[in-house]
């Protein structure tokens, strides 16, 4: 029965945190410098999430060739750059790690 | 754009997503298992919690014993992020009802804003007033696809998936959704810290670092644009 609660509880934190600044826009003037932080949300946020992924191995930093991702991650960032094509760049990604993987 | 065209185009750009987050969900179901969690629970904690990093930290903490408030509190913190983009969805929503507004909140997770993001900044999608309709679309998308996975966690329930490196889709997704947007040097140096930040406080627990970084993504990118000006 507690897990239930907890479940309950833990969603009901979850769903609050997502609620929070859609459920006050409009009832408060957020001062500009907090509008000024915004547009940099995706980036940050995504970036943020996105290098330790490609630069740690186990808790570590490693940038030899042995860390097949951090590779396979920057050819799929050049592609992205040049490309700017969702799809050919994970593909182009996978394939970097595939063929790493058996060199 | 009409509202099945952004529907459609949320549902489209969710779909590379789902390739990572697949293996992810049955990890979860597994772990769920493992941690002495009822198969009916650990799937109602899909619905009802719908965070995958949060339920696998919950079911491990759950498994482990931990104090009730230990483990809300800890859940609480590892979706902080989360307010980031409540923060940054809200001007967009503010027209509509609330009904709207606590259905997409409720499915506002990484991949389901990462994914319509590019879609609801880019030219006149913002001006749309069924620009929400994309948010819907990647939402849902990401919601269906998290009940399938962690039901196939749950089904399988003693042995982990062969790690596929298929999870590796989640990164390569989020570079395909941010490269592109970088188009400055003030966006440059945003991504540059917080990529950095992520990287030196990834030790710190319950992903506070990751939370720390993105907010010094945003102060590096606000206060570079001051200075630009």
């Amino acid at each position: 029965m507690n897990l239930w609660w907890l479940m309950l509880a833990c969603g009901v934190i979850t769903f609050a945190i997502r609620y929070s600044f859609i459920a006050a826009e409009g009832h408060y003037r957020p001062p500009t410098w907090f509008r000024r932080l915004l547009p940099f949300v995706p980036i940050a946020a995504l970036t943020a999430i996105v290098a330790p992924e490609l630069l740690l191995v186990q808790g570590e930093i490693m940038l030899g060739g042995g860390n097949h991702r951090l590779w396979a991650g920057l050819v799929a960032i050049l592609v992205a750059s040049l490309w700017r094509n969702t799809l050919l760049t994970i593909g182009s990604g996978f394939v970097a790690l595939f063929v790493l993987q058996r060199i | 754009m009409n509202r099945t065209q952004a529907f459609a185009l949320g549902l489209r750009s969710v779909m590379p997503l789902l390739v990572g987050v697949g293996p992810f969900g049955v990890i979860y179901g597994v772990v769920a298992l493992q941690s002495g969690i009822p198969p009916l629970a650990a799937m109602a904690m899909s619905s009802i919690v719908f965070a995958g990093s949060a339920q696998l930290l919950l079911a491990q903490l759950v498994g482990a014993g931990a104090p009730l408030l230990l483990t809300a509190g800890a859940v609480g913190l590892v979706n902080l992020r989360h307010a980031l983009y409540s923060a940054s969805v809200a001007p967009i929503l503010a027209h509509l009802p609330r009904r709207w507004k606590i259905l997409l909140a409720y499915l506002l997770t990484d991949e389901a804003y990462a994914a319509a993001i590019p879609h609801l900044l880019g030219g006149n999608a913002t001006r749309s007033p069924d620009a929400h309709w994309i948010l819907f679309g990647s939402g849902l998308g990401l919601w269906a696809g998290w009940q399938v996975s962690t039901l196939a966690g749950v089904l399988i329930g003693t042995q982990l998936p062969a790690n596929l490196g298929l999870d590796f889709a989640l990164p390569l997704t989020f570079i395909a959704i941010v490269v592109p947007m970088i188009n400055s040097r003030v966006l440059l140096a945003a991504a540059a810290a917080a990529g950095g930040m992520a990287v030196a406080l990834a030790a710190l627990p319950y992903k506070l670092g990751l939370f720390i970084a993105a907010l010094a993504g945003l102060v590096v990118g606000a206060a570079l644009t001051r200075k630009a000006k």
